[in-house]
């Protein structure tokens, strides 16, 4: 028996950064907005404090804030013609199930993408011409323009706090930044912060050869920080606990620390944890949805929450499952090429070296989520030429160190036995004097890479659970091996004492070990309901009153983390829902 | 050493025969003399010899992981034995525990191998895939050796372990032995480097190997104080500052 509950202004599916932002935007605004959220309740306070929160068996081998697979999952496979079999636990990625979600373990790393991805077909086809895109290779113009989200995400960084220098104000190159970043009205609302050794020395190797290295921008407050809407940062510990934990200092940019609380205190929010949504309901003639379907986890009742306006701000797989269990807009189909619900899955690749400098005390324990130099060379720039390398997309580089905790982390050089008492004493040389240099690789959408319903397995509510078919092409490969040169190149000339090189990644994708939480697709923006599900405002070609907001909505991923585009993302569909939608509903652009 | 080992478990074996009650008490008094008789390394002098009592292994497992922590962590200048750093007893905890009982595995049929991209595919938890794998491990040993894996010299364990690490050891009962070795492997790391309030890494001599300083509260005013220098090694864990 399916209890149906009081009609509200808007419903909310999943309550980490996107959720959040439209929580306090839109109940800001005078409307009724509740939030289901399928987690825990967790706060800084109570949850993230010391001595318990440093605790990396807890939160990284074991998953502490994550998606609990044993109730949902996804099938994986490489390719059409396997069979796709349960991710049975996490491991590749890692999507947040707690109030605040992947935005409360986030490294908080935060760019802004440009028009080198938001129009990245018409570029690429304007610099090499239209046979430089493979024929399997879907990409497409997003149907949005940076100048369009600039104000949002310097509304996003100023509310997140992040730190670093700016590298282009109003088209002035700043020294110190990133050279190639599109023009921003303003800096960061924080200086970077402190370097590491390894970060310094990374930064003098790439100044050496050429290059324009800068502090990665990332949400650790370098210094005690109010954002503009009243919440308080305490500066960076460098605890070197960040990613995949919360913040006990509140220096990482966190919704649960920020826009959440503000709702929270608006009269007009109301959030419902343990709340796991299985359906977006459709009205009869399937122009409209009417609400959700949801179970509170706690004792299995099931509700019927209507609203006017859904929004689906769940993790970026997530919010493609439900489009597909809901059955809004055409499922994608690979072989035909037609639908567009699941089309365009992407993730990204990598390659890394490990650096030993006999001697060198890096303490790689002392770092913050954002520690690492970067260049962006080999990125948001026209005039590294891809023509004789035959790749769409980019990388970028950075020097220091990723999570160097100790279950996880102790690089020794390669032949080192696994065990023993020279393991140990190889283990006890090179823990605190080797660092690392990584490329992170974007990821071009093909055709076959893509999400649908699984045929064979189900969740716990008996749904049938979502299929990813996902494996790099030759485009990534090549990639790989030019980012992997570049890596070698630069680790070599700081002449470390020995060097794990990095290579070029050639086998499958594999679900295991952890490579990133940056899925990306599935429920693409476009200018078009023939070759996207959503609109520049994230809005449902198919259904007017619902918004899909995250990763999900990219049609294809870039070397960069996601977050930026996220968040500025949300503040711009808030600013269409509030100041266009609900003013005039129905369509904002028009097919 | 193993011969010492061998004996208390054929007594606690034969005290179980004659009276089932006895073999719980038994154990934790035998423990210990057990490993005061064991010569004691510089390294280890300062840890107090503490029984195991264990929550999940059965004997024959008990010896099995006792023998394995301590040729994966022999006693040398560098830290105290396996055992003397608790991974067994972190071991045993994990798989008594919810991570051992399968929490947060999808546990749904039908179940087949799959490609290795798609990752663990076993009918099994992890405590149920420990037990099977050293059942399967000692089944190898006995047809090898003659002996089980906590009865054989030390280098025949480090063949078994190699031939486990290399897959070059297949089980007869079908087990992949390479997703057994994996378990195996990690459990042990962790058991070295997990914070001490679950049971391993015991007087954080884990962390003391290779300097990590544990949960320091603050690093903030270490980055330019400890550039390039190394930080003191005296590691603190959840329960120093609880």
């Amino acid at each position: 028996m399916t209890a149906k509950l009081k009609e509200v202004d808007v419903v909310i599916v999943g309550l980490g950064w996107t959720g959040g932002i439209l929580a306090k935007e839109l109940t800001e605004a005078g409307l009724k907005v509740v939030a289901l959220e399928r987690g825990a309740p967790r706060s800084s306070e109570n949850d993230y404090s010391l001595p318990n929160i440093r605790d990396e068996l807890r939160y990284v081998v074991r998953h502490d804030l994550m998606q609990n697979t044993a109730r949902d999952t996804i099938t994986v496979r490489n390719s059409p013609q396997q069979q796709a079999l349960p991710m049975r636990r996490l491991g590749s990625f890692l999507p947040g199930e707690v109030v605040g979600g992947s935005g409360v373990h986030w490294s908080g790393h935060t760019w802004r993408w440009t028009d080198m991805e938001f129009k990245i077909r018409s570029n690429y086809e304007e610099h090499y011409g239209k046979t430089f895109i493979p024929d399997d290779m879907t990409i497409q113009d997003w149907g949005i323009t940076y100048a369009e989200l600039e104000p949002y995400y310097d509304g996003f960084e100023y509310t997140a706090a992040v730190s670093g220098n700016a590298g282009n104000i109003g088209g002035q190159i700043q020294a110190g930044g990133n050279p190639f970043e599109a023009s921003r009205a303003r800096d960061y609302p924080l200086p970077p912060l402190t370097p590491i050794l390894a970060s310094e020395m990374f930064t003098d190797a790439a100044r050496n050869a050429g290059y324009h290295p800068f502090p990665r921008p990332s949400a650790n407050a370098s210094q005690p920080y109010t954002n503009p809407d009243g919440s308080k940062f305490g500066g960076c510990q460098y605890c070197g606990y960040c990613q995949r934990f919360g913040c006990e200092a509140n220096a990482k940019g966190s919704p649960h620390m920020t826009v959440i609380p503000i709702a929270m205190r608006n009269p007009n929010f109301e959030l419902r944890t343990h709340s796991w949504v299985t359906k977006v309901l459709k009205d009869s003639d399937g122009k409209r949805v009417i609400g959700v379907s949801y179970t509170n986890v706690l004792n299995g009742e099931e509700f019927e929450q209507p609203a006017t306006i859904v929004l689906l701000c769940a993790y970026a797989i997530n919010n493609v499952h439900l489009m597909l269990l809901s059955d809004i807009g055409t499922p994608y189909d690979p072989v035909a090429q037609k639908g567009v619900i699941g089309k365009n899955y992407c993730y990204q690749t990598g390659a890394a070296a490990t650096l030993f400098f006999e001697g060198k005390y890096f303490n790689p324990f002392m770092n913050a989520g954002g520690s690492n130099a970067t260049i962006d060379d080999f990125n948001t720039n026209w005039a590294f030429d891809r023509a004789p390398h035959d790749f769409v997309g980019g990388y970028n580089v950075s020097g220091g160190f990723n999570t160097p905790l100790p279950i996880g982390y102790r690089p020794v050089p390669s032949g080192t036995p696994q065990w023993g008492s020279d393991w140990k004493r190889a283990t006890a040389k090179w823990y605190q004097t080797a660092m690392v240099i990584g490329a992170s690789g974007s990821v071009m959408t093909n055709r076959y890479n893509c999400y649908d319903l699984d045929p064979t397995y189900r969740n716990a509510f008996g749904q049938p659970l979502m299929r990813m078919t996902f494996d790099y092409k030759n485009n990534e490969h090549k990639m790989g091996g030019h980012a992997a040169g570049v890596v070698n190149d630069i680790a070599k000339s700081m002449n470390p004492t020995r060097l794990n090189p990095a290579s070029a990644r050639t086998d499958p994708w594999t679900v295991v070990p952890y490579q990133s939480t940056h899925n990306t697709g599935g429920t693409i923006m476009g200018t078009h309901p023939r070759d996207s599900a959503l609109n520049k405002y994230l809005q449902s070609w198919d259904c007017h009153n619902l918004f899909v907001i995250g990763a999900n909505v990219f049609p294809h991923n870039s070397s960069y983390n996601p977050t930026g585009p996220v968040g500025a993302l949300a503040y711009w569909t808030a600013d269409a829902i509030l100041n266009r939608y609900v003013k005039n509903p129905g369509p904002l652009v028009q097919a | 050493m193993t011969e010492q080992k061998l004996d208390r478990r054929d007594f606690l074996k034969s005290a179980a025969a004659g009276g089932a009650a006895a073999a719980g008490g038994s154990a934790a008094i035998v423990t210990p003399e057990i490993a005061q008789a064991e010569p004691t390394p510089p390294a280890a002098t300062a840890v107090a010899p503490q029984a195991a009592g264990y929550a999940f292994l059965n004997l024959d497992e008990a010896a099995f992981v006792e023998s394995l922590v301590d040729h994966m962590v022999p006693a040398d200048e560098i830290s105290p034995k396996g055992t003397d750093l608790g991974v067994n007893v972190y071991i045993d905890r994990a798989l008594a525990g919810a991570w051992g009982k399968g929490e947060r595995l999808y546990m749904q049929g039908p179940w087949r191998q799959g490609a290795p991209s798609q990752g663990y595919q076993l009918p099994l938890t992890p405590a149920q895939l420990y037990r099977a794998g050293i059942e399967a491990t000692n089944a190898h040993c006995r047809k090898v050796y003659g002996k089980s894996f906590d009865r054989i010299e030390d280098a025949q364990r480090q063949e078994v372990l190699v031939g486990l690490s290399t897959g070059k050891i297949t089980f007869d009962n079908g087990l992949p032995v390479r997703v057994f070795w994996t378990t195996l492997y990690q459990t042990v790391i962790e058991g070295m480097y997990s914070d001490p309030i679950y049971g391993g890494n015991r007087n954080k001599a884990g962390w003391a190997i290779i300097g990590f300083p544990g949960i320091i509260a603050v690093h903030r005013d270490h980055v330019e104080k400890y550039r390039g220098k190394p930080f003191p090694n005296s590691p603190v864990g959840i329960s120093d500052m609880s």
